[in-house]
């Protein structure tokens, strides 16, 4: 868990902070464990793999919005986005995965860019922008696609990224997905532009009287954001072979949840890039339970009832992190 | 007063005679009373909910919920008079059918307000919650499908004309009367600006800050949920996945496009009317010019863009 905090050591606070960054963890391993013992097909290579490669656009997308709530901000296009990117990502499929990969993280940046525009140069609040955002990348996705599904070119090797593994083991969606969280950790941890953008959430008039480049920390976060969305839907162009407008619905809603599972707070300035992976994993796995259940039929979930457990979810983690900063605000 | 401030002060209007003039000179037919009716019956639900997004924006907050508590309203009714009890007691039935899903709507309103004020969540990721999962439970009611019903009864909400225009028309202009005499004649209308004004200092001057966010959340599901009501009955036919669908962009963009401030502190009931009007015409102006759907979204985020930039233009 990383902090600008600088109070004194206090052991009691300390342990309350590992309970709640490792909360997440403890849960994962849980419910792993309940799995495995419950489901014989859970711990299978097909399980696993599928479930990482459906995953890593949420692991993605969570990443990115973890960047931009440590700012205080939130980012509500990102569903929408990755539909736009998975829509120029099929139309560039037949010259390669060369061209096509590149193209769909540029067209997401471009939506990054187009936040960032409105919301530091225009001073519109980030979720007006976002929602703007929103609804301009599913209108241009839709008019780019003629609202049909884009078929990719199965000629070419655009496909190899969602479908093929990487020496034979891991998919290369999940390859490149740690590639994307390690550095983003390395940035958060390691460079002063991360530090810049925590600072941010835990005051951006402080930060920006002390002389910090608040602008470029906030235009960061938006284009790393839009990259990673864009990521997400070549992932989802290449794994499904198809282009789609229509994708993306709700997914703000799972990177959110996932961000605040992983301890990080909705206020910003402070925040974690493993322990979002990690929720975003959690929440995958309760779909993935619930999938499992509905298998064996003990339950009968319908398909809309996704929806409801995802904001059961989110409402479940917002009491939970709300009774620990009350408690953290009481101790002070 | 230069130019340029009268335009800020008077945006509205001079949008709404400008999209008039456009209407009259390139679409056709634009001057015929089926045209004015096609309008009014569907800017009555833009303003129904952009009244209630109103008062929430006035202390500060946000609703994202409007659009999913209206399904789960939408949803309820035709189950409800629908059921074998509604059948037997069409009265009663249309009365609970009505009844149930507003208190229904109640219900979602208390949540999102409990979740702001005791729990201190942002209203954005509080209402989040019921943004998704309210569409769900809605969808889950009526298993995705949708539900065609005939009960001139209940169609009258949608459908029914008084003096010659629609019903809902003046549903919509009596709630605005009704929430203008509220914020500007009642405590509670004094509380709501004063908790945007400035929460804290409204709480130390003993305004009950955590009961008025509560309120004004609860007034704003209800709202939707009538909404809900009035789109079911114009179609006869309730459609968990599309009813209200988008309505929380269409509200917001209203209360802000008639001078609602996003930080709180001003809760213009009326510009909120005139705010629906125009999103409602410009809507109409591209669908009647043959603009494809996808592109009038477009338009539509620019709108609420260009909205919010001029507001924040103004306060600075």
């Amino acid at each position: 868990m990383s902090t600008l905090d600088t109070d004194a050591f206090d052991l009691r606070a300390a342990l309350a902070d590992g309970a709640r960054s490792n909360g997440v963890w403890i849960a994962l391993v849980a419910l792993v464990a309940f799995g495995l013992l419950r489901y014989e097909n859970f711990g299978g290579a097909y399980n696993i793999t599928s479930f990482l490669n459906y995953n890593a656009m949420f692991i993605l997308i969570s990443v990115g919005m973890c960047f931009v709530i440590i700012t205080g901000g939130i980012d509500l296009s990102v569903g929408s986005v990755a539909a736009f990117a998975s829509v120029c990502a099929a139309y560039l499929s037949p010259y390669g995965i060369e061209v096509a990969l590149p193209g769909g993280v540029l067209a997401g940046m471009a939506f990054g860019a187009l936040n960032a525009f409105m919301i530091i140069a225009m001073r519109i609040p980030p979720f007006i922008a976002t929602l703007a955002t929103l609804l301009g990348a599913k209108g241009g996705a839709l008019v780019l696609s003629d609202a049909q599904t884009i078929s990719v070119d199965w000629g070419s090797n655009f496909t190899k990224l969602g479908m093929q593994k990487a020496f034979g083991v891991f998919p290369w969606t999940i390859v490149l997905t740690l590639l994307v969280v390690a550095l983003a950790w390395v940035v958060l941890e390691r460079t002063s532009l991360g530090r810049t953008v925590l600072a941010v959430g835990g005051g951006e008039e402080a930060s920006r009287l002390m002389g910090l480049e608040v602008g470029r920390a906030k235009a960061f976060v938006y284009l790393f954001s839009g990259a990673c969305a864009g990521l997400a839907g070549v992932f989802l162009a290449s794994g499904f072979g198809a282009g789609q407008p229509l994708e993306g619905v709700g997914w703000e809603l799972s990177a959110i949840a996932s961000v605040v599972v992983g301890g990080t707070l909705l206020t910003g300035g402070l925040g974690s890039v493993w322990a979002t992976v990690a929720g975003a994993l959690l929440l995958g796995l309760v779909f993935n339970i619930l999938n499992f259940e509905n298998g064996r039929g003990t339950i009968s979930l319908s398909a809309y009832w996704q929806q409801v457990v995802r904001g059961a979810f989110l409402f479940i983690v917002i009491l939970l992190q709300a009774r620990v900063s009350r408690a953290r605000r009481a101790r002070r | 007063m230069s130019v340029a401030a009268a335009l800020r002060r008077h945006g509205g209007l001079v949008a709404l005679v400008l999209l008039l003039a456009v209407n009259v000179a390139f679409t056709p037919n634009f001057l015929q009373l089926q045209t004015l009716f096609v309008n009014i019956s569907q800017v009555a639900t833009i303003a129904i909910v952009a009244l209630g997004m109103t008062l929430v924006i006035a202390t500060g907050g946000i609703d994202l919920s409007v659009g999913a508590v209206m399904a789960l309203a939408g949803a309820l009714a035709p189950l409800i008079f629908g059921s074998a009890f509604g059948l037997e007691n069409p009265t009663l039935g249309l009365a609970l059918a009505i009844v149930l899903p507003l208190l229904a709507a109640l219900a979602c309103g208390l949540f999102n307000g409990l979740m702001v004020s005791v729990f201190r969540v942002q209203p954005i990721i509080a209402t989040l919650i019921l943004f998704i999962s309210g569409r769900g439970i809605a969808q889950v009611l009526t298993n995705g499908n949708l539900q065609t019903f005939s009960n001139p009864a209940f169609a009258y909400l949608g459908t029914g004309r008084v003096l010659g225009l629609p019903f809902q028309g003046w549903l919509a202009v009596a709630l605005a009367i009704l929430l203008w005499w509220v914020v500007s004649r009642t405590l509670f209308g004094r509380y709501v600006l004063a908790v945007g004004g400035n929460e804290r200092a409204a709480e130390l001057a003993g305004v009950p800050a955590r009961s008025v966010k509560i309120g004004v959340y609860v007034v704003c599901a209800v709202l939707s949920g009538l909404a809900g009501l009035v789109v079911v009955a114009i179609n006869s036919a309730s459609d968990a996945a599309r009813n209200g669908n988008l309505m929380e962009l269409d509200a917001i963009a209203a209360a802000v496009v008639g001078g609602a401030l996003l930080q709180g502190g001003r809760a213009p009931i009326f510009g909120a009317l005139l705010g629906a009007v125009i999103i409602q015409l410009v809507k109409y102006t591209l669908l009647a010019n043959g603009v494809e759907d996808e592109v009038a979204l477009i338009a539509k985020a620019a709108i609420i863009v260009g909205a919010v930039y001029l507001q924040q233009a103004r306060t600075e």
